[in-house]
């Protein structure tokens, strides 16, 4: 017990992390304070809109944390893990279907809209125990966590690395994607979930819960990351990063890499289903497009720009991204295609290091002022 | 006028009496103009008879009389007993035609006329007629379509002629179908040892005939129908076999042409181009381009699309290659994401640019329509030239590699590169053709996916994933790898399909391939020796 503390505790004695962390907090405590004691028509005021807006940024930021856990320390670019996200949603998606009951368009006191729609006549086995709270919360740990568990599985114990991985984790998500827009699947098909009512009996339309669910997010934000932080710092984060940098040399030194990269990157596909199990009371639906390979992709970008092997650069590059698309799209949606693009390559060309690696560049450019020595990374 | 027609039925009669005591003496009145003239004398229950003599006089007018008969618009001029054809029944005045000669005669009013009135009877008896007309034509062609009309139209006065017809059709297509057509008029009236006949028969009415014999009262009749029928389901069960093996290779060569340049941009170069399937796009919408220059040329246009196509998705390959991918040179994952961008960005400009709607690209004559195998199984032709189309550009894929300065320059940069520059191969020379030729040949495959699919800005999504599992699934850097991978992904794909709806058959082939990747993650025809480490 005490050694697990000590492990866990371990990154709060982290400069960087207590920045972090202060910054967080201190965000979360202002957009509170702004939001419920200023005066509605002043400037300063944040209406619940913003809010959950900002909750929608922070859902995001703590699925590019995931991303960077597998991508920066571990070497495994994912480009599926949209699909975890999407699976954590579905999950309370489902619950928050259940707790609609009666109050449908079609009152049914058990089955879904869409389900009465569908003519079914009974919940699939799967939709049981989902009216639970506790039931469900589990589940968004487990969905996602057991998909990862089982293609992490199959696929580091026979070996598929780099770019194949990339590929086959992108065809993972496309077949999901695939199979979530049937209707026979019993996950409302194209439309997915939708119509909430309330969460822990809640509102969700009323501000004080929106407000609740942007500081639950937050918080969670921070948990992520003190988590993955404590992987990183621990020995298994050591372990990760040496299997990033040379595989086989790890392997001969008789780590058992596989084990790390399963534990890894299951973590962080948990990680991903708590994002979206956030993501979906704040945006009010879940629906297939979450699996489809562009979202995956773009989450990806989120951390290149940001920074990879950092963390706190996944967070910036997701807000700084997420928030240029809300102003994009607002502006000219044609453009922000074009932009999105245009990120793509210019980050990887011009700044493989991300927003981070600018920082941490001018940061030792300040230390090694008087030597003259640059050190090139 | 009730009068007129009464006495005229009445001088009919006598006629008739006449006639019919006279017809066999009077031969020589059987020239089509003649019997022409009895008919609009004649009562109904010689019509059948004296429109049969016509039909038999082997007069090219007379299929144009029957039909004529048929549609009510033969008629006499009242006034000079001159018989006509109602070219144009409408309105009052009516336009006709001489029967004879087929001369415009203007128009008269429909008073003047007196149209041969038919009944239903006489009408089902001309088109028995009219289809052993069309059974003596020259064109055997028209004489198997005529023949395929007859099958379960055969009545007891059709099944006779049929016979005789059979005793002089030299075409062995034709006889068959007749043969059928009268077995099934045989099953009909319960022969047993008609049902033998059509045992091999794929028609479809056949089936129906045999079906309804299956229930018949008759128990040796009902056997034997039911044993024929098992003969031709085992029949059918190979023709739909035979098709679905056919749309696999199709779907297939569709899978083999996107991928074969990923096989060489991805495979030989190890540069991981997302941007593959916009080329594709840029190739498809070559060819739409082309047929925008020459309207009313479709074929034109498609022939002069394939240099076209390639050119113009080399040269956008050429400038990825220059612009992005020379800087990220051994780092596969940035190259993923940077590609990933530029792809986004050509998918943005064709929707800004030309319309995010999809566009029509038209199929030229001599690629639409279907070669018809048997009654069962036809192929259509637009997937039997995409195939065709797909194994040239390997072959000429395989020649370039295999027997040229450039395929051995690429394989020398791809097995060492620092020992091929040292002995004078320029290097980056290499890398911009092959990187130009794999995009140009990603632009043929847009110039054949364009007659198969929509043509649309998402047309290059749809592919690239697809495209990336035949490379893999076939063993990076192996030609002959993805030409199998693609052939057998697409078949089973097909073969899946019938049980397991498209979408799941789609969902299963990826699983498939993720597993197939747990065991052999090199592919199917894994690189041996040093250029696997790479």
């Amino acid at each position: 017990m005490a050694t697990s503390q000590t492990w866990l505790l371990r990154p709060f004695q982290e400069r960087s992390t207590q920045l972090f962390l202060g910054v967080l907090f201190a965000a979360l405590v202002v957009v509170t304070f702004l939001h419920l004691f200023m005066p509605e028509d002043s400037a300063l005021h944040v209406s619940a809109y913003t809010v959950t807006l900002l909750g929608k940024y922070l859902c995001y930021a703590l699925l590019a944390v995931a991303v960077d856990l597998v991508w920066g320390y571990l070497g495994i670019l994912s480009l599926g893990h949209g699909a975890f996200f999407a699976l954590g949603g579905y999950a309370m998606g489902m619950y928050l279907m259940r707790q609609i009951g009666d109050r449908g368009v079609y009152g049914d006191p058990v089955l879904p809209d869409f389900m009465v729609f569908l003519n079914w006549q009974e919940l699939p086995w799967y939709w049981q125990g989902f009216d639970m709270a506790w039931f469900a919360f589990i589940m968004v740990l487990l969905a996602p966590g057991l998909l990862a568990l089982v293609f992490g599985f199959l696929a580091f114990r026979s070996r598929v690395t780099g770019v194949y991985l990339s590929i086959i984790t992108q065809a993972l998500t496309f077949a999901l994607m695939l199979a979530f827009f049937r209707n026979e699947m019993g996950f409302g098909g194209n439309n997915g979930l939708t119509d909430f009512k309330d969460i822990l009996g809640f509102d969700l339309r009323s501000d004080a819960t929106r407000l609740g669910l942007f500081l639950a997010t937050g918080i969670a934000l921070a948990v992520g990351y003190v988590v993955c932080r404590a992987i990183v710092t621990s020995k298994l984060g050591r372990v990760s990063v040496a299997c990033r940098d040379a595989e086989a040399r790890t392997r001969f030194l008789g780590y058992r890499v596989e084990r790390v990269q399963l534990i890894v990157f299951v973590v962080s596909a948990m990680l991903a289903g708590v994002a979206g199990a956030l993501y979906v009371p704040q945006v009010g639906i879940i629906n297939p497009s979450e699996f489809s390979p562009l979202f995956s992709i773009e989450i990806v970008v989120w951390v290149a720009l940001g920074g990879r092997a950092t963390l706190y650069g996944a967070v910036i590059g997701a807000l700084l991204v997420n928030y240029a698309k809300t102003v994009f799209t607002g502006i000219m949606p044609d453009a922000w295609l074009f932009a999105l693009g245009a990120l793509f390559v210019l980050v990887t060309v011009f700044l493989p290091k991300g927003i981070a690696g600018l920082l941490q560049k001018r940061r030792q450019k300040d230390d090694d002022q008087p030597g003259a020595q640059e050190a090139t990374a | 006028m009730s009068i007129h027609r009464l006495l005229a039925r009445m001088v009919l009669a006598v006629c008739l009496a006449l006639g019919a005591t006279l017809a066999n003496a009077q031969a020589q009145t059987n020239a089509p103009e003649a019997l022409l003239k009895r008919l609009v004398e004649a009562g109904q229950a010689e019509k059948t008879d004296l429109l049969k003599a016509l039909s038999e006089t082997g007069d090219e007018r007379a299929r144009g009389w029957l039909e004529a008969v048929r549609d009510g618009k033969l008629a006499m001029i009242e006034d000079t007993g001159a018989l006509v054809i109602v070219v144009n029944n409408r309105g009052r005045d009516w336009q006709i035609a001489d029967a004879l000669t087929g001369e415009d005669l203007g128009e008269m009013s429909r008073r003047d006329l007196q149209s041969l009135r038919v009944n239903n009877a006489l009408r089902a008896d001309i088109e028995g007629i009219l289809s052993v007309i069309d059974l003596t034509v020259a064109d055997p062609g028209q004489r198997l379509d005529a023949a395929r009309n007859l099958l379960g139209e055969v009545n007891e006065a059709l099944a006779t002629q049929l016979q005789a017809r059979l005793q002089v059709e030299d075409n062995g297509q034709v006889r068959d179908m007749l043969t059928n057509a009268l077995a099934i008029y045989q099953v009909e009236q319960g022969d047993v040892e008609a049902v033998a006949t059509l045992s091999g028969s794929l028609n479809p009415t056949v089936r129906a005939a045999l079906n309804n014999a299956v229930n018949s009262d008759d128990p040796a009749l009902a056997a034997a129908a039911e044993k024929a029928l098992a003969s031709i389901e085992q029949k059918l069960k190979l023709n739909r076999a035979a098709e679905t093996l056919y749309f696999g290779l199709s779907l297939g060569s569709v899978l083999v042409l996107a991928a074969i340049g990923l096989a060489i941009t991805f495979g030989v170069m190890g540069v991981i181009n997302m941007a593959h399937g916009e080329l594709i796009m840029l190739g498809a919408y070559t060819t739409w381009g082309m047929q925008q220059l020459f309207p009313g040329q479709p074929g034109l246009a498609l022939i002069l699309s394939i240099p076209a196509g390639f050119l113009v998705a080399a040269l956008a390959g050429i400038a990825i290659e220059r612009s992005v991918i020379q800087y990220l040179k051994g780092r596969p994952l940035e190259t993923l994401l940077a590609t990933f961008g530029i792809s986004l960005i050509l998918q943005q400009l064709v929707r800004t640019v030309i319309s995010p709607l999809n566009r029509t690209v038209v199929t030229p004559e001599w690629m639409s329509g279907s070669i018809m195998v048997n009654e069962a199984l036809s192929l259509t032709l637009n997937r039997l030239y995409v195939i065709g189309f797909a194994l040239v550009v390997f072959a000429g894929l395989m020649l370039i590699m295999r027997k040229t300065r450039l395929g051995l320059e690429v394989r020398a940069v791809t097995q060492n590169r620092a020992m091929a520059r040292s002995m004078g191969i320029k290097a980056t020379k290499v890398d911009i053709m092959t990187f130009a030729l794999g995009s140009g040949v990603a632009g043929l495959a847009g110039v054949a996916l364009s007659q198969i699919t929509n043509v649309g800005p998402n047309l290059g999504q749809n592919y690239i994933i697809d495209s990336f599992m035949v490379v893999v699934f076939g063993g990076v850097g192996n030609l002959w790898g993805t030409l199998i991978a693609g052939l057998s992904l697409g078949t089973i794909n097909q073969l899946l399909e019938p049980w397991a709806g498209a979408v799941l058959a789609k969902i299963m082939v990826l699983v498939l391939i993720i597993l197939f990747i747990q065991k052999r993650p090199r592919g199917l025809f894994p690189q041996k020796g040093r250029a696997a480490e790479g």
